[in-house]
Formats: structure tokens, sequence, C-alpha cells
């Protein structure tokens, strides 16, 4: 089995973070719920950012850890890289 | 789970059983060194504070001091005083026998004529009561008579991706033992601290964090200073933290996610069991200091890029997920948590490693910090204003 080259911290994630660099259309590995779950990449994704697992429409909550810890400020495709380009920190 | 500790009198559980050689102010700092120098089964810490204090930094150095000599890994006390410091010995003797009625032995220097005879007498005294202190008989306990303090520092990417997440795991077992976890450092959890106040028991204890968090803000801005603005840094930004939320959610992970069960001032002695928050600057000298001050047994502290320190009274384990670290650091590190991020291991399976760890080491197992005689004159008191 292919070693994992991702965390998702908590299972209500819907970003994990690349352990190493990912070039454009590798597949970003992680486990959950005891499997292994498979996401293309759709860019590059530098060791330590995150990507996202599920489509997030814009206003969607981002979550990392089981909390909310941005807000999408555009429609996120699953694969894509989630920074400051497209999630900003939520108005409370 | 089960260890081996020492029954205090007053009923507490130590995992050490260390005589403390104690200075009530800075002036005698040096001949507590001596003293616990000399003296086997002894340590001491260096006490910068005492003299030249407003009220405040005074009740400060008191509540640290008389936390440090009822912290159950100390058997006995024997504090040494200089003679006209602002914190005089039959006031802290005083403080700490409302704590405590473990042995307490005073000694001023004034009154002894000098250093020389005062570590002369003190030598004697304290070798007396290490004697005493090794004929206690270690008895089994539960686990859920352990106090640990959960501290981070020198943090890299790792420490809020694994290290952080194991620790939280591991708060939570301990949590559901019945045992009690302490985490603290308020600069830190700015950005997230609406989370956290929403994770207390009751609404009053949340509406105390968010508090701590305005009054550290306010009393920075006093001083045109600003924690919020600038961050997450561009170094924490290009490493890929997006948001404030999610740098502080790294940090305060750590603490796992059981309800928050007590909120205490810096250095105060909970009343409840459970997972506990601690108002503390992030400091970790000053952090570990005020958890050892305030019981815990023992210290785990996760961090990336490495980190020596020790505690006088307290074990503290040091875990790292970054194995670059772990390798380079070896005398100061004690746990690779590597293998959760090389997918080897979950975080749950290497929090139950941690777990084991934790026990052995309160069974008796050395720290590195302990085996290489680390820290121990690392303490530091919290300050509220310059000395006067």
């Amino acid at each position: 089995m292919k070693p994992i080259n991702s965390i998702l911290i908590h299972e209500a994630d819907n970003v994990a973070t690349a352990i190493v660099d990912l070039d454009k259309g590798e597949i970003g590995r992680y486990s959950c719920k005891g499997g292994i779950v498979e996401v293309v990449v759709a860019e590059k994704i530098p060791q330590f950012h995150k990507f996202s697992v599920q489509d997030v429409p814009r206003d969607g909550w981002v979550l990392k850890y089981g909390e909310v810890i941005g807000q999408a400020t555009r429609d996120i495709a699953k694969g894509a890289h989630v920074h400051v380009h497209n999630i900003t920190s939520p108005e409370k | 789970m089960k260890f081996h500790g020492y029954r205090r009198p007053d009923g507490l559980a130590g995992i050490r059983n260390h005589v403390l050689i104690l200075p009530t102010v800075g002036c005698a700092s040096e001949t507590c060194r001596i003293i616990a120098g000399l003296a086997g089964g002894t340590v001491s810490l260096a006490n910068q504070n005492g003299c030249g204090e407003v009220e405040g930094n005074r009740r400060l150095t008191q509540t640290v001091l008389a936390g440090l000599a009822a912290n159950p890994n100390v058997y006995g006390t024997i504090l040494v005083g200089l003679g006209c410091e602002l914190n005089p010995v039959d006031s802290m003797a005083a403080i700490i026998q409302s704590k405590t009625n473990k042995p307490l032995i005073k000694i001023v220097i004034q009154d002894e004529g000098g250093t020389v005879n005062t570590i002369c007498k003190a030598v004697k005294l304290a070798e007396h009561l290490a004697a005493d202190a090794a004929s206690c008989q270690p008895e089994e306990m539960d686990a859920s008579e352990l106090f640990l303090g959960i501290e981070c520092g020198g943090s890299d990417a790792t420490s809020g991706l694994a290290a952080n997440p194991v620790m939280g795991y591991v708060s939570d077992c301990l949590v559901d033992l019945g045992a009690t976890t302490v985490f603290s450092e308020t600069p830190e959890i700015i950005g997230a601290e609406h989370i956290l106040a929403r994770r207390c028991k009751t609404a009053a204890m949340g509406d105390r964090i968010l508090q701590m968090c305005r009054d550290l803000e306010e009393g920075l801005k006093k001083i045109n200073e600003d924690l919020r603005s600038g961050q997450p840094s561009p170094g924490n930004r290009e490493g890929g933290i997006t948001t404030l939320e999610e740098k502080s959610l790294g940090c305060i992970h750590k603490g796992g996610t059981r309800p928050i069960a007590e909120v205490v001032e810096c250095a105060q002695r909970p009343a409840q069991k459970g997972l506990i928050y601690m108002d503390t600057p992030g400091y970790d000298l000053l952090s570990v200091t005020a958890k050892v001050a305030a019981g815990c047994q023992l210290i785990a502290f996760t961090t990336g890029r490495g980190n020596p320190i020790g505690n006088p009274v307290a074990p503290v384990l040091k875990v790292t997920a970054n194995r670059d670290t772990y390798c380079r650091m070896n005398d100061n590190m004690d746990m690779d948590l590597s293998p959760v991020l090389a997918g080897e291991m979950t975080i749950e399976q290497m929090g139950r490693r941690v777990l084991d760890e934790i026990v052995r080491i309160a069974d008796g197992k050395k720290t590195k910090a302990e085996i290489h005689g680390f820290g121990f004159s690392e303490v530091v008191v919290r300050r509220m204003c310059d000395y006067v």
C-alpha cells in the first residue's frame, strides 16, 4: 500500500494538509475512519499547505481541527489549494 | 491505569520525592544553589524576586513559591531567607502552611551570621530531611490522581499538524480516566478564544476567558503593542497557515476536545478535575513554572524546533513530530512523534504510546531533562510591572 502524503486532522474537516510538496495532478492520500482516502490535487500544493477534500461553495465554512478556520471567498472545487486567495477569517 | 507514587500528609499524590531548598528572595538564591549541590536528594531554584516589588508582584511571587513547596513531588522544604526582604521567611512559611502540612524548616542568613554558617546548618538539616524522604514507600495509585500540565514551545508546522493533536488525544484520555490536565498561554489563543469559550462548562467561565484576552490586548495597547495585526505572520503564511483562527487552533488543540471544567488564574490550584484552562503568558519557562506551582506532577512539552528546559520540581517530557529535531537534539527529546506524519501511526495510536510513557514517568522513569540534570533552576515568576 502506498504511504499517505497528507493529513486530515478531524473527520469533520473539509481540508487536508499536504506533508510533502504535491504537484498538479498528483494524488493526495490521507487516513480517515480506518481507511485511506485519495483526492487528485488540481494544482501544486506546497508542503504543509491545505487542499480541499470536497467542494466548498462561496461563503461556506472551511473546517480544520473540526472547527471553522475560515470562510470561502469563492467556490472552491475538491482538490484545490486552499489559502489566502480563496478563504478569509470568518466574521464573528 | 496505575502508577507508584508518594502519598503526602495533605493527601496529594507525588511522582517524585524531592527536598526543596527554597529561597524567599533573590539574595538567598545562590546560597540555596550551593546547599542543594552539597546535600543529596535536594533540588533548588533561582528565585529572582522577593524584594523591590510592588504588592501585586509580591503576591505573585508568594503564590508561585508556596505552590512549588506545596507541589506533591516535594517531600518537604527548607526555606532560606536573608532577613530584611519584602517576602520574609515567616510570612512565606505561613502561606506554605495554609496550603500543606508537609515538613517545613526555616533558616535566615542574617540570623545565622553569613552564608557559610547557613550552608553548614542547612546541609545537615537537608540531609536529615532527605533521609526521611527516602524512607517513604511508593504506593500504587490510580491514573485519576495525575495532574498533567501541557505546554508547547519552539513550534513549527509539525506542532499544529501532529504533536499538538497527539497531545490533545492524550489529554482527552486522561480526562476520561478521571485525571486533570491544564493548558494555558493566553496570547496564543487570541483568534480562537470564542471557540474555547464555547467549550467551557458554564457561560461565566467562557466570559472569563474572553475577558482574559481583552485584558491582555488592552494592557498591550497602553504600551502601543498589538497581538492581532500582522497575524498570521508572513512566515506562517508561507508555511501554509491561512488565518489567525487556524494558527491559534493549532496551539489550543494540545488541550484536546473535552469541556473546560475550570478557568484559573496564573499558578492557581484548580478545585475541579478534568480539563483546566490557566491564564498565563506564552513564555514557556513562566508558564511551566505556573503549572507546577498549581500542582502539576508532570509537564508534557510539544515542540517542533526543540527545547532543552526542565523544572526543578516536575519532570518535563519533550515530544516532537519533527524527525530531524528528534535526531539532532536527541539529548533533549524524549519521544519521536514523526511516524504520525509518515503515515505509519495514527494520532490515536501515537497518543496511546505517549499516555503509556506518561504513566511510566509517573512510575519513576526519568525524562531526558532529569537524566542530564538540566533545568534545575529554570523558574520564572509572572510580573505585573517593573521592580521598585
